[in-house]
């Protein structure tokens, strides 16, 4: 999520720190591993706020963009990627993406977690992850697409 | 009834595509991708790209001194007389 490793460690001992100063508020409302995982990615997001790197808030992400909605033109059928991804490209095009579609395309599709469990961590409408997922592999595409004509001139 | 049979607009199918993929139906399937190139690239790709997504970011192994340096984050924290950090009043975790 914050694309090094050193600060990844960092915010893995903050999540841990965290843990132990809020872990008698737990209340049990929720699965233990959810509490957990919420509490890590604040950790995350407020790392991404203090860098200044979180072009879209969570919030932001969360709240449909009309200028981004589905009447867009999505180009010819011959500038597909045509089933192939470089995957240096798709990597930076993930690190490019705004903190709150990263955050929902790497615990979906990365991670691997279903859409009502991404609902509860960040509490929002299960129809909220799916719509923010698809916006995220949207932009991805274009980015790689991008990339990929720029490959082509080259 | 002709209404009914009318065929889908791009961007009407691409209203329903979140929800179409998010609920795990065979969205190759629907009526429109079958007569509609555009539609058939767009959600080729988006397919290939959560594919892919599978294979990025290995996991990386914490290294073996992590758990050290938390611990004694957490001990530094104690203090001496053992007396637990602060916890804020009603600070349970939330995304804001």
């Amino acid at each position: 999520m914050v694309g090094n490793i050193a600060e990844a460690e960092d915010l893995t001992q903050e999540a841990f720190l965290q843990l132990h100063r809020k872990i008698g508020t737990f209340r049990g409302d929720s699965a233990f591993s959810t509490w957990l995982h919420r509490l890590a990615i604040n950790v995350v997001l407020m790392q991404l706020r203090k860098k200044g790197l979180s072009l879209i808030s969570l919030d932001e992400a969360m709240e449909p963009a009309p200028e981004e909605g589905p009447g867009r033109s999505f180009g010819a059928p011959d500038l597909t990627l045509a089933g192939a991804i470089d995957r240096l490209a798709l990597e930076r095009a993930v690190a490019d993406l705004p903190a709150g579609y990263r955050l929902i395309f790497i615990l979906h599709d990365v991670e691997g977690f279903e859409h009502n469990e991404i609902a509860a961590m960040l509490d929002c409408s299960i129809g909220n992850s799916k719509s923010q997922l698809h916006k995220a592999r949207l932009k991805l595409r274009e980015a790689l697409r991008a990339h990929s004509q720029q490959e082509a001139r080259l | 009834m002709r209404e009914k049979n009318r065929m889908m607009s791009c961007e009407e199918f691409q209203a329903q595509l979140p929800e179409l993929i998010g609920s795990g139906e065979n969205a190759a399937e629907h009526e429109h991708i079958k007569t509609c190139d555009l539609c058939r690239a767009l959600l080729a790709d988006l397919e290939t790209i959560a594919e892919a997504a599978r294979q990025l970011f290995p996991v990386v192994e914490p290294p073996d001194n992590l758990w050290d340096q938390i611990e004694s984050r957490i001990k530094n924290e104690e203090g001496p007389d053992g007396a637990r950090g602060r916890v804020p009043s009603g600070a349970v975790p939330h995304p804001q």
